[in-house]
């Protein structure tokens, strides 16, 4: 007898495209908890880093920001969610699709900008770029180009809490990608051992570069990925601003209340190229199409604002306002100096504390 | 035919120890197995068991005894039917129960060569004779005392004392919050180590060696080293990785590798890699108060070596400055951490010979003192650099460049590097010796520099 022929066919996009929009994502919390008002400054944020990414690829090109510059378009909901739960004092830190998560830290859309055309009005002198930012005082502690870095990072931010013997918690946000990497169960076995306040983001947009998580992933439902160390996980509507709060707001409490780490699995999807140079041959118009018109975070909002009775005009004055932050940021992007020269030998190490003679 | 039991090696690098007690007297009746005597060094403890059936005839090391070097004959048995009254052999018969160590013979405390005395230490200064081991505790113990966002963490600091005992005594002072047993996860607890530091906390990261710090180093580069300048200046990273690093002894290729180079190279680091306790100490303390990522090498064979420690309240020496071990006309001899054990063997032999050398100890390899090599160049006019590294691309070589652009004129002859073999390290007793630089090798170097 012949052997019988493998029946399992490698994914095709269009199965791919299916499994993406057949998840049933968790519950939002009660529409009540979800007020008019956090709709409309959830529209506002989201909105300032659509536009702001839309600018920043038109900069890109132009030639005005060189080297890899990494979109954020589609994912917005995720970091505005979490942010709305978030406390003061709650550590940030990201990979390099990292815009976004700035933008909504507090930073200034001009020193973000200006950091990605290289000027000394960037956040790091012009010195890091797109990937390498930070801010203390936003307690957003980067922008990391090395895939699955920001895990330990992250961990290590919320071992410092727990030592300290604070209330924060650190989330750590990184893709479907990074999951793959060693370092990021590494941080899982560390953080639940010692019950460390840290929330791994893991943004599931589908694709780590040109690579469908199918294709990937063995197991591809990421939130399960902490079974193994008893962190617990969940799946969210990350295209549902008010799934990704309540989701956030539940893991918060959890690391708050010294349980440990927590896992949260956003679904998403990004609209752009993995970076400004890639088209994007490997998923299909259609797919990204329609993840657009059926699920797009901001349209989801602007829907449920005039639904509740919010006119046109009022949205269109939010638009006008994003859109001025945005101009201006581009244009201080443009006019803040390059990096005087002397600049290229500042900040490689600080004053030695005990200097020989 | 009688037995002979040997005090055996509780590592490679172990050279003596102690004999604590006996478990059985004489007269008794042993078998295979059975353990008969507790010995322990600086580092840990174990328990001694007889190699062979029979009865014992004779204790030959009492109990208690201290300094008992590896492969001495400490009781004889007697196997069955023999003569109870065997004496103990004069000439030791085959070592049969374990293999014959090749200890590193490092006589730093019977060199000839006179050290000479630290120019920053006070007059007057009383010291106190420590282990490199010793002084390493010491430092992170009294730093940690003096600011609480000191802890330390790696594998086997807390509760097994560390894998070489640097942390003993740690966990007991400082509690399971501050010295921080990990699992073997070193590229997960280096970067844990490097988002403490972001936070503000002070991390001493021990690798149990440096070998195993390969797995860690997209970290300590990526993260540690270039995000100070990747951030304009805004982030900091104040964290300490140490550990052991460099060959140790018979442990082959993938334990005895020295990275001193490798983490020279990069900005952003401070490398420190001491030679004495006395600089262990004061210069861990002041990496720990650095707020730079440093990297401290420390070496496996140094650490049960003593050592004069001054006994100074606060002793923290400034990174970045050599220091003049020994002053010389006819040759200046550049080496850091274990290399010098071969400089100054060399100097006693070379000077035997007629040949003043002048040794200087890096301490720090990043920033690299240069000024007081090309000082020390412009009055020998001769250049022989000594380390374990592999000779490519080595410490030797960047100072070697450094050297012909600041002091070409000054030169009489090429600058020689003595440093490890170009090939992975063997485990053959006899080709790890052939791959590590020696004594030799640094007197036929600088008799090569001299025209001798």
């Amino acid at each position: 007898m012949a052997p019988k022929k493998p029946t399992k066919k490698s994914p095709s996009k269009a199965s791919e495209t299916k499994s993406i929009l057949k998840r049933k994502p968790v519950k939002a919390d009660a529409p009540g908890s979800f007020t008019l008002d956090d709709d409309k400054s959830a529209y506002r944020e989201m909105l300032l880093i659509r536009r702001f990414e839309e600018k920043a690829g038109q900069m890109y090109g132009m030639g005005l920001i060189g080297g890899f510059c990494h979109l954020y378009i589609g994912q917005e909901a995720i970091i505005v969610g979490l942010m709305g739960a978030a406390r003061k004092g709650d550590q940030i830190v990201t990979g390099y699709r990292d815009h976004g998560h700035m933008l909504a830290c507090g930073m200034d859309a001009k020193g973000v900008m200006a950091e990605l055309t290289g000027r000394a009005g960037g956040y790091s002198k012009g010195k890091g770029g797109s990937m390498h930012m930070f801010s203390i005082e936003k307690t957003f502690y980067g922008g990391h180009g090395i895939v699955g870095a920001q895990v330990p990072i992250g961990t290590g931010l919320g071992f410092a809490n727990k030592y300290r013997g604070n209330e924060n918690v650190a989330l750590a946000f990184f893709g479907d990608g990074a999951a793959n990497q060693g370092q990021v169960y590494e941080s899982f076995n560390m953080a639940e051992l010692w019950s460390l306040p840290v929330i791994y983001v893991i943004e599931n947009n589908q694709y780590a570069m040109g690579t469908s998580v199918a294709r990937a992933s063995a197991q591809t439902n990421l939130s399960k990925r902490g079974v193994s160390f008893n962190i617990p996980g969940e799946q969210v509507d990350g295209m549902d601003v008010r799934a990704v709060r309540a989701a956030g707001a539940k893991a918060m409490e959890w690391c708050r209340a010294g349980k440990g780490p927590y896992i949260l699995e956003m679904e998403t999807y990004r609209y752009r190229g993995h970076s400004m140079s890639d088209p994007a041959k490997y998923r299909a118009k259609e797919e990204v199409t329609k993840m657009r018109q059926e699920h797009d975070p901001i349209e989801q909002v602007r829907v449920r604002l005039l639904d509740a009775g919010v006119t046109e005009d009022e949205l269109k004055t939010i638009d006008k306002d994003i859109r001025a932050i945005v101009a201006e940021a581009a244009e201080f992007a443009q006019s803040s100096p390059e990096p005087d020269p002397s600049e290229l030998w500042t900040d490689v190490i600080a004053p030695l504390s005990v200097a020989g003679a | 035919m009688a037995t002979n039991i040997l005090m055996p090696a509780l590592s490679p690098t172990m050279e003596e120890g102690t004999l604590t007690k006996w478990l059985v007297k004489e007269g008794d009746d042993v078998r295979s197995g059975d353990v008969i005597a507790e010995i322990e060094t600086d580092k840990a403890t174990m328990e001694v068991e007889a190699v062979d059936e029979g009865k014992i005839v004779k204790l030959v090391v009492a109990a208690g005894t201290e300094n008992v070097k590896v492969n001495e004959v400490i009781a004889v048995i007697a196997g069955e039917g023999e003569s109870e009254t065997v004496s103990a052999p004069e000439v030791a018969a085959p070592a049969i129960e374990k293999p014959i160590v090749t200890e590193k013979v490092t006589k730093v405390e019977t060199s000839q060569v006179v050290v000479a005395a630290d120019p920053d230490f006070p007059a007057g200064t009383t010291f106190k004779s420590q282990s490199v081991r010793e002084a390493l505790r010491d430092a992170m113990a009294e730093e940690m005392r003096r600011d609480d966002t000191v802890f330390v963490m790696g594998e086997e600091v807390a509760e097994y004392q560390g894998a070489y005992k640097v942390t003993q005594g740690l966990l007991e002072e400082f509690g399971p919050r501050r010295v921080v047993d990990t699992p073997i996860t070193e590229h997960g607890f280096a970067g844990l180590g490097v988002g403490a530091a972001f936070a503000g906390l002070r991390p001493i990261i021990e690798f149990m060696t440096f070998n195993f710090a390969m797995q860690a180093i997209d970290h300590i580069i990526n993260s540690a080293a270039k995000t100070r300048y990747m951030s304009g200046g805004q982030m900091a990273s104040p964290i300490v990785f140490r550990g052991p690093n460099g060959p140790a002894s018979r442990v082959g290729a993938q334990h005895s590798q020295d990275y001193a180079s490798w983490y020279a190279h990069i900005p952003g680091l401070i490398v420190i890699a001491p030679y004495s306790a006395a600089d262990a100490k004061g210069l861990l303390k002041a990496a720990i108060r650095d707020p730079n990522p440093v990297i401290f090498l420390e070496n496996e064979i140094l650490y049960g070596k003593t050592f004069d420690v001054p006994e100074i309240d606060d002793h923290v020496l400034p990174i970045g400055k050599a220091r003049v071990l020994k002053e010389g006309r006819d040759v200046t001899l550049v080496s850091h951490s274990h290399g010098l054990v071969y400089c100054l063997e060399a100097a006693e032999q070379l000077a035997a010979e007629g040949i003043d050398a002048e040794i200087i100890d890096l301490r720090t390899l990043r920033p690299l003192d240069i000024d007081t090599i090309v000082a020390s160049v412009k009055k020998t006019n001769r250049l022989v650099t000594v380390e374990e590294t592999w000779p490519v691309c080595g410490i030797g070589a960047e100072i070697a460049a450094s050297v012909q652009a600041k002091a070409f004129d000054y030169l009489d002859a090429p600058i020689l590097r003595v440093t490890q073999k170009d090939v992975p390290m063997p485990y053959a007793a006899n080709l790890e010796k052939l791959a590590l630089p020696s004594a030799a090798d640094v007197v036929e170097a600088v008799k090569a520099v001299c025209y001798r």
